[in-house]
């Protein structure tokens, strides 16, 4: 459904665009319908750069993106309206997602105008309601609140019900429960996979392994730009193959299994991209 | 335990708003002991962050309501600022959540920490050795002393307020989710250098606040788990994972996905509902209305008791 090929993007940095930063260096991935990719990396491991080029909100440096055998690149007008029908982002904050003067469901009245034009009242109220209780909302307890009167794990949600509303094919997760708390963080994990198991494909971007592999069937691992070793969720978990994938498993704080102490060097970080 | 750097009875601390107050630490009791590393754990709201900042400064909307804090046998003033300010940074000292905020982006680093030791009336040049075998400890160069914090990434900003922090060997020091916007393995180094750190004696004792419950196992003594502005379970830290005995604890535990647990072999579930309003706390048990095992005693207030030696729980069904 979704396929990456060779896909690099850098920045011009520095006076006069002197220097060049390659964020992202000929990334190959994809994403078919029903299946969840997890897309793991640390801070600027260019992880959500990807997650932006694919939802167009970045420009690609070279190669492709294709939605269905089709070039992403290339959309415009109408052709991106609808491509924005089958794919959509939800990102970290969900705070930060909402205009604090309005009520919390104006992110999804908003969808009215430019994509169901001409629906009535009766059905839009019965749609809203519909994508409102696929993300196990009570339509009752939020619709009509401002976004300080719902919680974060219940903006969030309403997000991804944003998502829905368009019966999209494709979501873009980026980092979207980092900012929840444990209790409520589940709820969102568990409701993602009720979406894949409805045919959703997935990308799911996230820092944090563990979150990744509970969901996930493929993982990507991404190193300063690279994708450094990727494969069934099982394998790249169970037997990582990469120095990389090796050492930040051992970094995963887990309940029940002790880090081992015996190295107790600080590493140096990776050079920072300016 | 044998001795008790600090002593925390029945505090208690709360927020002045328009709308009332916010009963934000609603009489907590505990103690640390000489050298251990205690990790205070709870979801965001439960007063985890006030109970750390309550010990150090009182910020201008928090009002100390209740209870003493007691810091190698000597009560601290804690509603005194002015007198705090003589306890700060040499016997009670924070590493705040933020540590890019907490260097000031107009000084170079190494003069930054002059100025700071002299407020203090500690002479810098005495110091100084102990401060470059402190940064080589964790792993930075001297040479951060002649940039600025702009210069620096965010886990080498952490360890460096981490050092300039505990400088004066502070007995008490509070880490306030010092590891939460950092990477696996910079959160790892930087939990580990916080264990040593208390090794080598440069702190005595530590309360390590967090919202990841398997991050604080991997460094903590002994886990303290809050809800809602209450303790609800304090217990060593193996016998706080593996025999939890408040089902609060109990499902926090069971909703953390592990490497290994997969959604379509385990389902792994949330809690329902959410923490209560502290503006208007209700009465009796504060988990009452998210809690599977609640029975008309809950509508009283559970003391915090022990309930297995050195495990405190407040809830009426694990005594």
């Amino acid at each position: 459904m979704l396929r990456l090929e060779r896909v690099s993007k850098s920045y011009r940095v520095g006076t006069f665009g002197g220097r060049e930063l390659v964020a992202v260096r000929e990334v190959s991935l994809q994403v078919r319908p029903g299946e969840v990719v997890s897309l793991i990396g640390e801070s600027g491991s260019g992880k959500s750069t990807i997650g932006r080029m694919i939802l167009r909100l970045t420009s690609v440096t070279s190669g492709t993106i294709s939605f269905e055998d089709r070039d992403v690149a290339a959309f415009k007008g109408d052709r991106l309206r609808t491509y924005y029908a089958d794919v959509q982002g939800v990102f970290q904050d969900p705070f930060s997602c909402y205009n604090p003067v309005f009520k919390a469901d104006r992110v999804l009245e908003l969808l009215r105008g430019p994509y169901f034009p001409g629906m009535d009242g009766r059905r839009w109220r019965d749609k809203l309601e519909a994508s409102l209780e696929a993300v196990r909302l009570d339509p009752g307890q939020v619709l009509g609140k401002y976004p300080h009167q719902l919680s974060g794990g219940q903006l969030q949600r309403m997000l991804v019900a944003r998502a829905l509303l368009l019966d999209i094919r494709l979501l873009v997760a980026d980092e979207i429960i980092s900012m929840l708390d444990a209790s409520t963080r589940i709820d969102v994990l568990n409701l993602l996979g009720d979406l894949k198991a409805r045919g959703l494909g997935i990308l799911f971007i996230t820092h944090d392994l563990s979150l990744g592999n509970y969901l996930s069937d493929t993982a990507v691992i991404l190193h300063r730009g690279q994708v450094v070793e990727s494969g069934p969720a099982d394998r790249v978990f169970g037997q990582p193959e990469h120095p990389y994938t090796r050492s930040l498993l051992a970094s995963v704080p887990q309940l029940h299994r002790k880090w081992d102490r015996r190295s107790h060097a600080v590493p140096e970080p990776a050079g920072e991209g300016g | 335990m044998s001795t008790v750097t600090l002593k925390v009875d029945n505090l208690k601390v709360w927020y002045r708003t328009l709308r009332g107050d916010v009963q934000a630490l609603d009489g907590v009791s505990f103690g640390v002991g000489d050298g251990e590393v205690v990790g205070l754990a709870g979801e965001s709201g439960c007063g985890k962050s006030t109970l750390g900042k309550s010990l150090i400064r009182l910020d201008g909307r928090m009002r100390h309501v209740g209870g003493t804090v007691e810091l190698d046998g000597k009560e601290l003033p804690i509603a005194d600022s002015g007198r705090m300010s003589g306890f700060r940074f040499k016997e009670v000292s924070i590493i705040p959540q933020y540590a890019m905020s907490a260097l000031n982006p107009t000084r170079r680093i190494g003069r930054m920490v002059a100025e700071l030791l002299e407020s203090r009336g500690v002479r810098a040049d005495g110091v100084h050795q102990e401060l470059l075998r402190r940064l080589e400890l964790v792993g930075l160069d001297p040479e951060v002393l002649d940039r600025y914090p702009i210069e620096l990434s965010g886990g080498m900003k952490q360890r460096m307020v981490m050092v300039l922090s505990t400088l004066l060997n502070p007995s008490l020091l509070i880490a306030d989710e010092i590891t939460s916007a950092l990477d696996v393995s910079t959160q790892k180094a930087v939990a580990e250098a916080l264990v040593d750190f208390r090794d080598r004696h440069y702190v005595k004792s530590t309360i390590f606040i967090t919202h990841d419950l398997s991050l604080v196992y991997q460094i903590a003594d002994s886990i303290i788990v809050m809800y809602a502005g209450k303790l609800a379970e304090k217990a060593p830290t193996d016998a706080l994972v593996s025999s939890p005995r408040h089902p609060y604890t109990r499902m926090l535990i069971s909703a953390l996905p592990e490497v290994g647990v997969r959604f379509g072999t385990r389902r792994l579930r949330g809690i329902p509902g959410s923490p209560p309003s502290l503006l208007d706390p209700p009465t009796g048990c504060r988990f009452r209305d998210r809690c599977p095992l609640a029975f008309e005693k809950c509508a009283e207030q559970p003391p915090f008791l022990e309930v297995a030696p050195d495990h405190f729980a407040a809830c009426w069904k694990a005594f």
